[in-house]
């Protein structure tokens, strides 16, 4: 059986993008363990609205870790202290009785903060409107065994698909580069076959993209990589660069 | 009440009935395709597919979503994967058979036709999705692989790894961005539909809400197509996710459109079982599971109350006092019957006192048989991912003691009402994937609901659509200065004022949570006529809390998202008695509706063919306070022959 625990919290608080932010300090008692961090957070905002105040505001949706919606850096690490998991997967059995548990939105220079913890992330589908797609019209493709796609291609394709365009990448870096994000997009239409016809093209048109929202570039500090929920490799970034450099090449 | 119901199903044998629509539909032509707007208000599969296919078809497309990117749509936590009737694996699948197993595992309650046609062009989806770049699994040899699934005896179910619906929605995410890049579609995020605008008896527009600025705007279009999911977080604590809301379908339907078969909810048996009262979701174990697991119970009630206790645990009972109660009732699925099927049957256990956990609302789903016989690495392999999920969850590793499951609250059959076209009652509007009611019966098929969102979106709606369409050429764009939405955006704030003005104490969670608990208890899983009239009460005394109780922090101006949850509240009321009211109709037990007078001597649900076998349309009555009227629209089965279902041989 899991232990209750209570401790001390630390929730960034900030009414809008241009507002002076602060930190409200909160006195967590007896959660229980199989809470999960978000669902803390309830608990925190029902108190606050018995109280009369305002709830804190923060992302959140599926709370079974595939949408990406949620957010937050919780004691400084992006999506908290597991590894391959979302914030909103994150269980309060991993925090100890008397803990002092600081939250804050994502913070980099791509994502600016809406209200609270809840931040802006529409630059993501800006940079997937330049190129992150097949040109394919709806109608009727060839049929689907016409394209025989090698196990380990399609395994590899379906890795880097597993991104959930949380931005904890950005986030996580000190460049603020979304770097992984869009290669984990190149990597899996570049490689396959259906991609390939678009692929140093959509390198480019990606890439250009990210640098005009004002996301930095990549120096291998792999953060990303550690801080990413779905374990998105940085070898994708290699083959990112490997086409970004081949389309410069034929310019 | 006599009205006649025109589903404008096509003429001709089934096999020829979507050809012969196709070939004689009206078409639009593309200068004319650039002077007409539609909005799609939704981002999930059939959303996002339909906004992507009619914006590179050359009309002008606007597209709403509640989250900050069409890619949250909750159509990304489908786990299991998709049917089609390609026959791949050579085991005797076909179109007919996709056909006729939808249709049987939606307790002959769907429409013949409508199913046919999704049957027909699911084989186009696995094309189209391929095309995309949609990374499904590969046998070695790099032909696409298949899995089965529940209520089938073929392998026709594609995936990807256990997030299959991820990568669809991002296929059609994908498309959708193409467009929107192009210019053919204009995305507006954080934006939630409040009410739809009605035109001399058209649709015409929208009022949304910025959820950002909390200003509410009016956009206008030739058409409207509503793409906004099912209503199963009416029950608070559901497999949806937090945002999943009824309010857009609410809207139609309190403007005139029809809600058709309510009832039908699906209660998914395999999720993890509810463990306090501070829970927010429940979290699905995939449907795939249940290849490889055992669901069992203890045969002695004294082991029951020894696991309930925590005296015991699973793996302390002996092989001999298990009970495998679906191998012992149904041999030839066993473990993979439908999913209404499996969750009555645990529920039957649970109420018999042989639950599993400290509430006693649990049965076990067990992998110990499969250990030894595959070893735990194939296990680790085909389901580790799901097992470290459960172990986070629950802090049990489902490698040394069986997983507890209990069904929840999943998917919901019932919709806006739609005829063959996919149009609702009113005119140009129309409703497609989960929020339409049209494909699944009383109950569907795992594997089935992204085959049918996608189905809309990319391969039916666009050419309905311009059925329609096509004497709207001459229809010039409509101005949002006209009466009538102004109008409709001031019936939008005036419910805003009225909420922000009840100023009482209690929270939206706290009413909704209520409303689950009535829900659950008497509009769940078993009804009784006696149960739905005393849920019916409790609703009311429910709706009075809410509108003299409730209490909003902060002001209208501005994000407040307990206001928006608080709109959305108000309709999971009405919503939670338009389901009580269809149930307490149906003096029958199908698919996922069961009422507990009918059912066989085993158990068993017992349709009344005889007197339900009819779609069940509502029509709302202007008021919250009066009961909806009911319309019934025949079900016709030429194709196929009605009969009791049967899994057991």
């Amino acid at each position: 059986m899991d232990k209750n625990i209570s401790f001390t919290l630390k929730v960034w608080r900030q009414n809008g993008p241009k507002e002076k932010g602060h930190f409200d300090t909160f006195q967590m008692e007896d959660i229980p363990g199989d809470t999960s961090f978000l669902e803390m957070l309830d608990i925190l905002n029902e108190q606050l609205i018995e109280a009369g105040k305002e709830p804190v505001v923060f992302d959140h949706d599926c709370r079974e870790g595939i949408c990406g919606m949620c957010s937050l850096y919780i004691n400084g690490h992006p999506h908290g202290p597991a590894t391959g998991a979302t914030t909103c997967q994150i269980y309060m059995r991993r925090f100890n009785d008397g803990d002092v548990i600081t939250v804050e939105p994502w913070r980099s220079a791509g994502f600016p903060v809406i209200k609270d913890l809840m931040v802006d992330r529409s630059a993501y589908d800006k940079i997937m409107q330049a190129g992150g797609f097949i040109s394919v019209g709806t109608g009727a493709p060839q049929d689907a065994n016409a394209i025989l796609i090698p196990k380990p291609i399609a395994d590899e394709a379906m890795d880097a698909a597993s991104c959930i365009g949380c931005g904890a990448c950005v986030a996580a870096c000190k460049n603020g580069s979304a770097m992984l994000f869009v290669s984990a997009k190149v990597s899996q239409l570049n490689l396959l076959p259906q991609g390939k016809p678009e692929a140093l093209r959509r390198a480019k048109a990606m890439l250009a993209k990210m640098d005009e929202l004002g996301f930095g570039n990549c120096t291998n500090t792999r953060a990303c990589e550690a801080e990413c929920p779905k374990c998105v490799s940085i070898s994708n970034i290699a083959r990112l660069n490997r086409d970004f450099i081949k389309a410069k090449l034929k310019d | 009440m006599t009205k006649i119901i025109d589903s404008k199903i096509p003429e001709g044998p089934i096999a020829e009935k979507w050809t012969n629509y196709k070939a004689h539909q009206k078409l639009v032509n593309p200068a004319n395709k650039r002077r007409l707007d539609i909005i799609v208000v939704g981002t999930g599969l059939a959303g996002a597919s339909a906004a992507a296919s009619l914006g590179e078809m050359g009309f002008r497309v606007f597209n709403f979503c509640i989250q900050d990117s069409p890619r949250r749509a909750h159509s990304i936590a489908a786990q299991g994967g998709i049917n089609a009737a390609k026959n791949y694996q050579n085991d005797g699948d076909s179109v007919y058979r996709l056909f006729y197993d939808t249709v049987k595992g939606g307790d002959y309650r769907a429409r013949e036709a409508n199913v046919y046609r999704l049957a027909e062009v699911s084989n186009n989806i696995i094309d189209q999705c391929v095309a995309q770049g949609v990374p499904f699994a590969r046998e070695y040899g790099g032909t696409l692989a298949n899995r089965s699934f529940g209520g089938a005896q073929v392998s026709r179910t594609f995936y990807a790894k256990g997030q299959t619906g991820q990568q669809l929605l991002l296929g059609a995410y994908s498309a959708l961005s193409r467009q929107v890049g192009a210019g053919t579609v204009k995305l507006y995020t954080r934006y939630e539909m409040e009410d739809i605008v009605i035109i001399d008896g058209r649709a015409r527009g929208i009022i949304a809400k910025n959820l950002v600025t909390g200003k509410l705007e009016r956009f206008a279009a030739h058409a409207v197509v509503i793409a906004t999911g099912g209503y199963g977080n009416t029950y608070f604590l559901s497999t949806n996710a937090m945002a999943c809301n009824c309010s857009a379908a609410m809207a139609c339907y309190r403007k005139g459109a029809w809600f058709a078969n309510p009832a039908y909810v699906q209660i998914h048996p395999t999720c993890i079982p509810v463990h306090g009262d501070k829970q927010s979701k429940l979290t699905l174990m995939s449907e795939s599971l249940r290849n490889d697991g055992r669901i069992w119970v203890p045969k002695k009630l004294e082991d029951a109350k020894a696991l309930q206790a925590g005296t015991k645990q699973g793996r302390d009972i002996p092989e001999e006092d298990r009970d495998y109660y679906l191998e012992r009732r149904y041999p030839a699925f066993g473990n993979l019957v439908p999913r209404d099927v499996a969750s009555r049957a645990a529920k039957e256990r649970c109420d018999k006192g042989y639950g599993v956990n400290n509430t006693g609302l649990a049965v076990f789903l067990d992998f110990s048989e499969a250990i030894s016989r595959l070893g735990k690495d194939v296990v680790a392999q085909r389901y580790g991912n799901l097992f470290d999920m459960y172990e986070e969850i629950t802090d049990v590793s489902p490698y040394e003691n069986p997983m507890m499951i209990y069904p929840a609250i999943h998917y919901t059959m019932g919709g806006i009402w739609v005829d063959y076209e996919l149009q609702t009652s009113i005119k140009g509007l129309f409703a497609i994937g989960e929020c339409n009611f049209s494909d699944h019966g009383a109950n569907r098929l795992g594997a089935s609901a992204l085959m049918q969102g996608l189905a809309d979106g990319y391969f039916v709606l666009p050419y309905t659509i311009q059925n329609y369409l096509a004497d709207q050429i001459t229809v010039p764009r409509f101005s949002t200065d006209l009466p009538e939405f102004a109008e409709a955006e001031k019936a939008v704030q005036d419910k805003i004022d009225h909420l922000m003005n009840i100023k009482g104490k209690k929270s939206v969670d706290s009413i909704h949570k209520e409303l689950g608990r009535v829900m659950w208890e008497y509009v769940g899983m078993g009804r009784t006529e006696e149960g739905l009239k005393t849920g019916l009460a409790k609703l009311k005394d429910i709706r009075k809390e809410f509108e003299t109780e409730l209490f909003i922090p902060g002001s209208k101006e501005g994000m407040n998202v307990e206001l928006d949850k608080a709109i959305r509240l108000n309709d999971f009321i009405t919503m939670g008695e338009l389901i009580a009211y269809d149930a307490l109709n149906r003096n029958e037990s199908c698919g996922g509706h069961f009422r507990e007078e009918y059912q066989t001597e085993e158990g068993e649900a017992k349709r009344d063919d005889e007197n339900y076998f009819y779609v069940a349309c509502w029509e709302y009555q202007g008021s919250d306070d009066k009961a909806p009227v009911l319309y019934k629209e025949p079900l016709v089965y030429e194709a196929i022959k009605v009969q009791t279902r049967n899994y057991k041989s």
